[in-house]
């Protein structure tokens, strides 16, 4: 049993002051939904929840340890897929995805089962040069499927997915949360996930 | 381990599939030093005199033009940050850059300087040492280089900016490799200058990923 707690968070951004006093928790199984407005510090918790900023003030921890006491922990348990698609035009996109599968300590999905899980095993051996802005996403997404993390963060996952492909995503979410894993996703469209917990970051 | 050299086959892959951009760094270095010929007039003597130096900085100046690249296209299309999160400690994987960064610019650097030393006139006893001092060299030009690249991201007309902060930090190499040739070359023991140079490429690989992965961690953030 796993536990990711935020207690107090306080994030300032060029000098606005993004996040205040923010609490979240989130155990084995659970899936959290950020809402909110446009700049209200959705991407913004998530680049704190994967390690990339720090907060000026209260703490992240995962299990009771400060996730900044052993980044290579935290990172080996979670993954993050932002808004860059950190694909490589002149590699071909099995050796895109088969790149960020191998860096990882205990990968899951092969990369082949990932392609087709995110319905592009058909482009697999072309250049992801000539992919389209959605096909990229999918190339994008199989990080998390390959990735064997716990959690994963997912910052506007669906953008420019198509209704089925937004749907066949919100399914695998569904799993990797059956399979005991947690899942912190910001997202303005509805994926069909059923008991989740909101955490809306609009101010009151 | 294995996402280390995950890292670096990424990385030579991607520099053979633009080898283009090797490519340019060595016409650069080529036609850089073949300008002085027509620049200070094709004295023998004259050039045998200057050979040394001019290879040398124009070596300099080419591994310098590379040096922008090694972090910005994967800082552009998101692919930085991800690296700062695997879990393979950015410093490994700022040095396995750097290492490919070597192998794609330095080490091609490296194999054309005897075609310049025959055209510089620089005497046969010399080739062997100007090889083994741009060996030893030009490795510690890449990760100094890599400090500088890391600090330059996000910045406008990095370019300009990473050759005001590092090409200072590059004299001392300089000295030590062009005065390692010109000591053979007036029959003059060059231990010292080997010596020197092989320590401050030993300091600069144990100080430099350090400060490269904190130069990148903040610029990620």
């Amino acid at each position: 049993m796993a536990d990711f707690l935020g207690d107090n968070l306080d994030c300032i951004r060029g000098e606005r002051r993004v996040l205040s006093g923010l609490n979240f928790q989130i155990s084995d199984g659970e899936i959290l939904v950020l809402t909110g407005k446009n700049g209200t510090g959705k991407s913004t918790l998530l680049r704190l929840m994967s390690g990339l900023l720090r907060p000026q003030g209260g703490e992240l921890s995962w299990d009771g340890e400060s996730i900044a006491e052993d980044p290579s922990a935290h990172n080996d348990r979670m993954t993050y897929v932002g808004h860059a698609e950190a694909v490589k035009p002149a590699m071909s996109v099995l050796e895109n995805v088969e790149f960020w599968r191998s860096v990882r300590t205990k990968p899951d999905k092969t990369a082949m089962d990932a392609l087709a899980a995110v319905g592009i095993a058909h482009l697999a051996n072309i250049p992801a040069r000539y992919l389209s802005a959605g096909q990229k996403r999918r190339v994008a997404l199989t990080r998390a499927l390959t990735s064997g993390a716990k959690l994963w963060l997912l910052d506007e996952p669906t953008t420019a997915l198509d209704v089925d492909a937004s749907t066949a995503f919100g399914a695998t979410i569904q799993a990797h949360r059956q399979a005991g894993g947690m899942a912190v996703i910001s997202t303005h469209t509805d994926l069909g996930l059923s008991d989740v917990r909101h955490l809306n970051l609009s101010p009151s | 381990m294995n996402g280390v050299l995950a890292i670096m086959s990424r990385e030579l892959r991607l520099a053979v599939r633009q080898s283009s951009d090797s490519m340019m760094v060595i016409a650069f270095f080529v036609i850089a030093v073949v300008l002085f010929p027509f620049g200070v007039g094709p004295e023998p003597q004259m050039l045998a005199r200057i050979g040394p130096g001019v290879i040398w900085v124009a070596a300099l100046l080419a591994a310098m033009l590379s040096m922008e690249r090694m972090f910005q296209a994967d800082y552009e299309d998101g692919s930085l940050e991800l690296l700062a999160l695997t879990p393979v400690p950015l410093e490994l994987t700022v040095l396995a850059k750097v290492l490919s960064h070597w192998l794609t610019t330095g080490l091609p650097l490296i194999i054309v300087s005897p075609l310049l030393a025959i055209m510089m006139n620089i005497p046969p006893e010399g080739w062997g040492i100007l090889i083994l001092s741009l060996a030893l060299g030009t490795p510690t030009l890449s990760l100094i280089g890599a400090v500088g690249a890391g600090l330059i991201l996000g910045a406008r007309r990095g370019g300009v900016l990473l050759s005001l902060l590092v090409l200072p930090l590059f004299i001392p190499i300089l000295i030590f490799g062009v005065g390692s040739v010109d000591m053979v070359l007036n029959g003059l023991e060059t231990k010292a200058h080997m010596l020197l140079l092989g320590g401050i490429f030993l300091g600069s690989l144990a100080l430099t990923p350090w400060a490269t992965a904190a130069a990148v961690r903040e610029a990620v953030a």
